[in-house]
């Protein structure tokens, strides 16, 4: 059974961070990092070849995550494996533990160290939902084929509620719970006024309801992390004033900005109804987590204060 | 698998004529008949194949997967994602509208979204597509839309999970095999 998603059952704000395994062969980076954040998070995503840069794979790096005491979120994306490769990787995932699995398209090669790699796609996220939920409910492969046992997964999603068409991104969001997601995590949350829009179209559409949603907040680091973000990272969009706000610190102060910021965010995302916790974009600066959490007043180690919301009560799954 | 790669293409048709099309070509009984006859033929097959090759590239950009999804995406081929995406646009669409992964160009979905919706289409792009048989590529699609092997392409989101049948079509999945 997935911890995240008893949490989640339970009405309590959950909180999930981010790791990128390692560029080698050592599980060393994330078995430390795993013991940093377990008591402050609920379960920790482990990122598959983020950007389309070859890194330790993203299985090996949940049981690394696992083995450290702290729940992992298998992140699968579709650019490197087609369809016969990602239900057999989620088959092993689930005989070895992993309850979690976080379904995205992936970056496309070209972000990345192998340019010229030949991108896959075979299915693409709504369709890899909708194979992995007919894996586990129907016990068969999309060949028809009989699974014995079928997988047991607590099925993830993301959705950037900021791109293009704006006007379509809450029936996106639709289209991949109707396929499977359980649980959604956010693209970078930055302005919080629009992520409400949106926010206001998914309780409309009843999707909170069906679905966990969980707010994705980054904690900047420095000016050139900013820059980096505002003008290299696809689909994310630092608005005018938040990045005056962060330029207008001296730079040896921007960290502590960007971590005000983020509290000042999750408490914010905290009070948007239908908002059932917040997944942390830290992946390299995870030490600032436990400071931001702590402060923000949620999160596992808190788990004395009683942060239970009364408008999170009727939580279907 | 493919001919050559994927990239956004805007299309050269309107959207107005492409809907009233779509309804004057609809698989009456007429086109059945005449379809049949002419995968029939091992002359005629590949000639018509070829002139729906001809036509749709210089009017879609199309690439001939042979499961043609723009009735529902209005008329915006979305295998020249360079994703492939038949499910709607990625995460990384810019804030003006521009592929990621070629700056220079629209997302196809941002442009798919514009044109449904002007024809009060908008619902079309909530449909679920199921992934494709790549066997197909090549293949004519006019001839596999009307003699109704393009029938479980896509479906309809009911509401509660489970509402959108089966994700694949195991007879078909398993033609061959």
């Amino acid at each position: 059974m997935s911890g995240l998603r008893e949490r989640l059952a339970s009405g309590g704000f959950a909180v999930t961070a981010e790791i990128s395994p390692p560029r080698g062969a050592s599980i060393s980076p994330i078995t430390e990092t795993a013991t940093l954040l377990r008591d402050w998070v609920d379960a920790v995503n482990v990122t598959d070849n983020q950007g389309s840069n070859v890194r330790l794979a993203s299985w090996a790096g949940s049981l690394a995550a696992m083995a450290a005491g702290l729940e992992p979120v298998m992140q699968m994306t579709c650019r490197d494996r087609n369809r016969i490769a990602l239900q057999s990787d989620v088959l092993g995932a689930s005989a070895l533990g992993i309850r979690n699995i976080l379904v995205m398209t992936g970056d496309h090669p070209k972000f990345g160290d192998h340019p010229e790699a030949r991108p896959v796609f075979d299915l693409d996220s709504v369709q890899l939902l909708w194979t992995l939920r007919h894996m586990r409910d129907q016990a068969a492969v999309l060949s028809g084929r009989a699974l014995n046992p079928p997988p047991e997964c607590f099925l993830g999603a993301v959705e950037n509620p900021f791109a293009p068409p704006a006007e379509f991104r809450a029936d996106r969001l639709g289209k991949k719970v109707a396929a499977g997601a359980q649980f959604v995590q956010t693209q970078f949350v930055f302005d919080v006024e629009a992520f409400g829009r949106w926010m206001a179209q998914v309780r409309d559409l009843g999707l909170h309801e069906r679905c966990y949603i969980l707010a994705g907040v980054g904690a900047v680091r420095s000016r050139r992390a900013l820059d980096f973000m505002r003008d290299r990272v696809p689909g994310v969009q630092v608005p005018e004033d938040v990045y005056r706000r962060l330029r207008a610190v001296p730079a040896d102060q921007t960290a502590a900005e960007g971590a005000r910021l983020a509290v000042e965010t999750v408490q914010e995302l905290s009070m948007i109804g239908g908002v059932a916790g917040v997944h942390l974009l830290v992946a390299g600066n995870e030490q600032a987590v436990p400071a931001i959490l702590g402060e923000a007043g949620v999160g596992a180690g808190r788990d004395a204060q009683d942060r239970a919301q009364p408008d999170r009560a009727g939580h279907g799954r | 698998m493919t001919t050559r790669p994927p990239i956004p293409a805007h299309p050269r048709l309107g959207t107005r004529l492409a809907y009233r099309l779509q309804r004057v070509l609809r698989p009456q009984s007429g086109f059945r008949w005449l379809s049949a006859r002419i995968e029939a033929s091992p002359l005629t097959r590949p000639l018509f194949t070829g002139a729906e090759r001809h036509a749709k590239e210089s009017l879609f950009g199309c690439r001939m997967c042979g499961q043609c999804a723009l009735p529902v995406t209005g008329y915006v081929c979305p295998m020249g994602c360079p994703k492939e995406l038949r499910n709607g646009p990625c995460g990384g669409v810019g804030a003006d509208g521009s592929c990621e992964v070629y700056p220079s160009m629209r997302c196809v979905w941002v442009e798919a979204y514009e044109r449904a919706a002007s024809q009060r289409r908008a619902a079309d792009l909530r449909l679920l597509h199921r992934p494709i048989d790549h066997r197909r590529w090549g293949e004519s699609s006019w001839l596999n839309y009307w003699q109704g092997r393009d029938d479980g392409l896509w479906t309809a989101v009911t509401g509660d999970t489970g509402d959108e049948g089966p994700i694949t079509n195991y007879r078909r999945a398993l033609e061959g095999s």
